[in-house]
């Protein structure tokens, strides 16, 4: 594409709490190529969440701009943020967030049933996304049935069902063991690699930030540092004959 | 999100909530059970007291004679003190706005056939009468005006003097004697049922007034009758027909400016429209009474739809996140409340026509389940739903979704 995917300048959200008013952006500039790999750091309270959730268009900065593909979505309505939701990203949290009465394949499903996907469209891309993770022999596993890698990998095919154009992923390995979490970052990077998907990543733990190609840290609602990482780290591959 | 995919979805969070949305659905159950019995059993009282005003006939007058006659200060000077055959036929004939008119009298007296017998009433009337009274004749016919001129002996009898005397035998042309004069059954009244008064409209001998005032009421004066029936054209000149009524009567009296009438007009068909409507308000006010107990019933679901919201705050962030937008939520949240709401409305129905069944056979009551007042039931549990789950969809709908994700 060329330009910039994400182009983000002057970004400041300020919350009030009763009368004090706490200013968790402080005027973040930045910028997102397609298909790079973008790892945010930095200590709780840093502001990397809010970053995230006005990048996914959970929520709208106090001031500054953000341009989506060149369109500024800093205007949009809460139906207009929606929809860019559902059509351009995906999430993938933490506590992974699946609907436990759902199936593995229904959770998947969820973003084309708002968008009047026909139901056999649905499951077929569905069982591809599946499929895509890992989890294919799993579809009609509840999330209680699955284990909590199982459970982030369908939540990763969720993300990636509609062919976003990017996906925000806030501390996804924050909750599962290091295998799991080399795992995990390894189906991240073959999204990234693949198809192209521009990643960014929320995470605090250093080791996980290597896996991505460049790393963003904040401090008090600021960007401190933007540097890419130099020798990009790979999952470890499974021992062969497994 | 098509409606398929909405009600399916909120078919299954109903289900897994099963006993909470049972209990939610017994306030709609049970209220609309209620509105269906309280309808069905006002509606059955509407329909008896419609009967009975069919059985009176429609739109009829009653003249009865003056009740002031012995004052010697009255100066009907040449008048007759009472109703006579000539008013009757000139009330019949002369007014724009009547029908037809009858004079009527009654009498008492045993009907005999071979060796039974049986003391009914002897009414005595014009051949009119039936038709005025809307009463047919399943066998025979009735008697005719010549029938009447010439003073024959001839009779109807009502369904019951017909049972008690004749059995399965059938009457008609037969001798039966009554007040020991012979006289020729010529038809057989319909049956007609219980009068609004509680009487046996059947337990009857209908024969020419003439014959009755000559040959067995043994009259004084002949030419007297006992009442004139009056029939007005229609509904909307009952008024008119009692006032030319009353205007022709005091002529024919020669009752003048400022005097008492020597008779009474009586309106049997309002007295009748009273009772209706009486039954009409007693209906209104049960169902009222039972569609309180259908806005608590929507309270129920309501009060259920905001702990539900509540508890699935995270469930509607996720979907949120994930590209729901308002009224996407609003819709799941607002069909749920519905489906609820219809549920039981629909089981309501069940127990509703169930218990008007009961009613009817047990407590002996007329009860009329009317389809307009089911499509009412069902519509207004609808209404319920969308009404006391707008709310709290609402409130659903309006969350934050990061707020809604981090809702533990």
């Amino acid at each position: 594409m060329g330009v910039a995917a994400i182009e983000v300048s002057g970004l400041v959200k300020t919350y009030r709490l009763g009368d004090v008013t706490v200013e968790a952006l402080k005027g973040v500039d930045l910028s997102i190529d397609a298909g790079e790999f973008l790892a945010v750091m930095g200590p709780s309270g840093s502001g990397k969440s809010t970053l995230m959730n006005i990048l996914g268009c959970l929520d709208r900065p106090t001031s500054g701009k953000y341009l989506l593909d060149g369109r500024d979505v800093g205007g949009l309505s809460r139906d207009g943020r929606a929809i860019l939701r559902r059509s351009r990203l995906g999430f993938v949290f933490q506590g992974f967030n699946l609907l436990p009465r759902l199936s593995a394949r229904e959770n998947v499903e969820l973003p084309m049933i708002y968008d009047g996907t026909p139901a056999q469209d649905r499951r077929a891309r569905a069982i591809a996304a599946l499929s895509a993770v890992g989890l294919a022999d799993r579809a009609h596993h509840l999330p209680s049935q699955l284990s909590g890698g199982q459970q982030q990998r369908v939540a990763i095919a969720r993300a990636m069902v509609n062919t976003p154009a990017m996906i925000l992923a806030d501390e996804p390995t924050g909750n599962l063991d290091s295998a799991t979490s080399e795992e995990i970052m390894g189906i991240f990077q073959r999204l990234n690699d693949e198809r192209g998907i521009t990643m960014v990543l929320v995470t605090h733990e250093p080791d996980i930030a290597l896996f991505s190609k460049r790393v963003v840290r904040f401090l008090d609602g600021r960007i401190v540092e933007d540097r890419p990482v130099p020798d990009r780290r790979r999952p470890v591959p499974r021992e062969a004959g497994g | 999100m098509n409606l398929y995919s909405a009600g399916k979805v909120a078919f299954r969070s109903l289900r897994a909530n099963k006993m909470r949305s049972a209990l939610t659905m017994l306030g709609m159950i049970i209220g609309v059970a209620a509105v269906i019995i309280m309808v069905a059993i006002g509606e059955g009282a509407n329909r008896r007291i419609s009967a009975q005003i069919a059985s009176v006939g429609s739109n009829l007058l009653l003249v009865l004679p003056g009740s002031t006659t012995s004052g010697g200060l009255r100066s009907g000077f040449g008048s007759a003190p009472t109703l006579t055959m000539a008013d009757a036929r000139a009330v019949g004939k002369e007014l724009s706005s009547v029908r037809a008119a009858s004079p009527a009298m009654r009498s008492s007296g045993p009907v005999v056939y071979g060796n039974q017998n049986w003391s009914t009433i002897l009414q005595g009337a014009a051949p009119e009468y039936l038709d005025m009274r809307d009463w047919k004749v399943t066998s025979g016919r009735n008697f005719t005006a010549q029938e009447m001129d010439a003073a024959s002996k001839v009779c109807l009898l009502g369904q019951t003097v017909s049972d008690y005397l004749f059995g399965t035998e059938d009457p008609v042309g037969k001798i039966v004697r009554i007040k020991r004069s012979p006289f020729t059954v010529v038809g057989i009244l319909d049956r007609k049922g219980q009068s609004p008064q509680g009487q046996d409209q059947d337990d009857v001998v209908i024969l020419p007034i003439t014959t009755l005032q000559k040959k067995l009421a043994g009259s004084a004066h002949a030419g007297v009758v006992g009442v004139i029936m009056v029939q007005a054209v229609d509904a909307d000149r009952i008024k008119e027909a009692e006032r030319q009524v009353t205007a022709l009567l005091r002529q024919r009296h020669r009752i003048g400016p400022g005097q008492d009438d020597d008779f009474s007009v009586r309106n049997l068909s309002e007295m009748l429209a009273l009772a209706e409507s009486a039954t009409r308000i007693m209906s209104l006010l049960l169902g009222g009474i039972a569609s309180v107990s259908l806005v608590v019933g929507g309270i129920g679901i309501m009060n259920i739809m905001l702990v539900s919201v509540t508890e699935r705050t995270r469930e509607i962030g996720i979907r949120m996140a994930v590209g729901a937008r308002e009224r996407d939520i609003l819709s799941q949240f607002l069909i749920e409340a519905v489906l609820l709401a219809l549920t039981g409305g629909a089981f309501g129905i069940l127990f509703g026509a169930g218990g008007a069944v009961l009613t009817s056979r047990f407590a002996g009551w007329t009860t009329v389940i009317s389809p307009a007042a089911v499509f009412l039931a069902f519509g207004f549990s609808a209404a319920v739903g969308v009404f006391f789950g707008y709310y709290p969809a609402r409130k659903a709908s309006r969350m934050d979704p990061i707020e809604a994700l981090r809702y533990e």
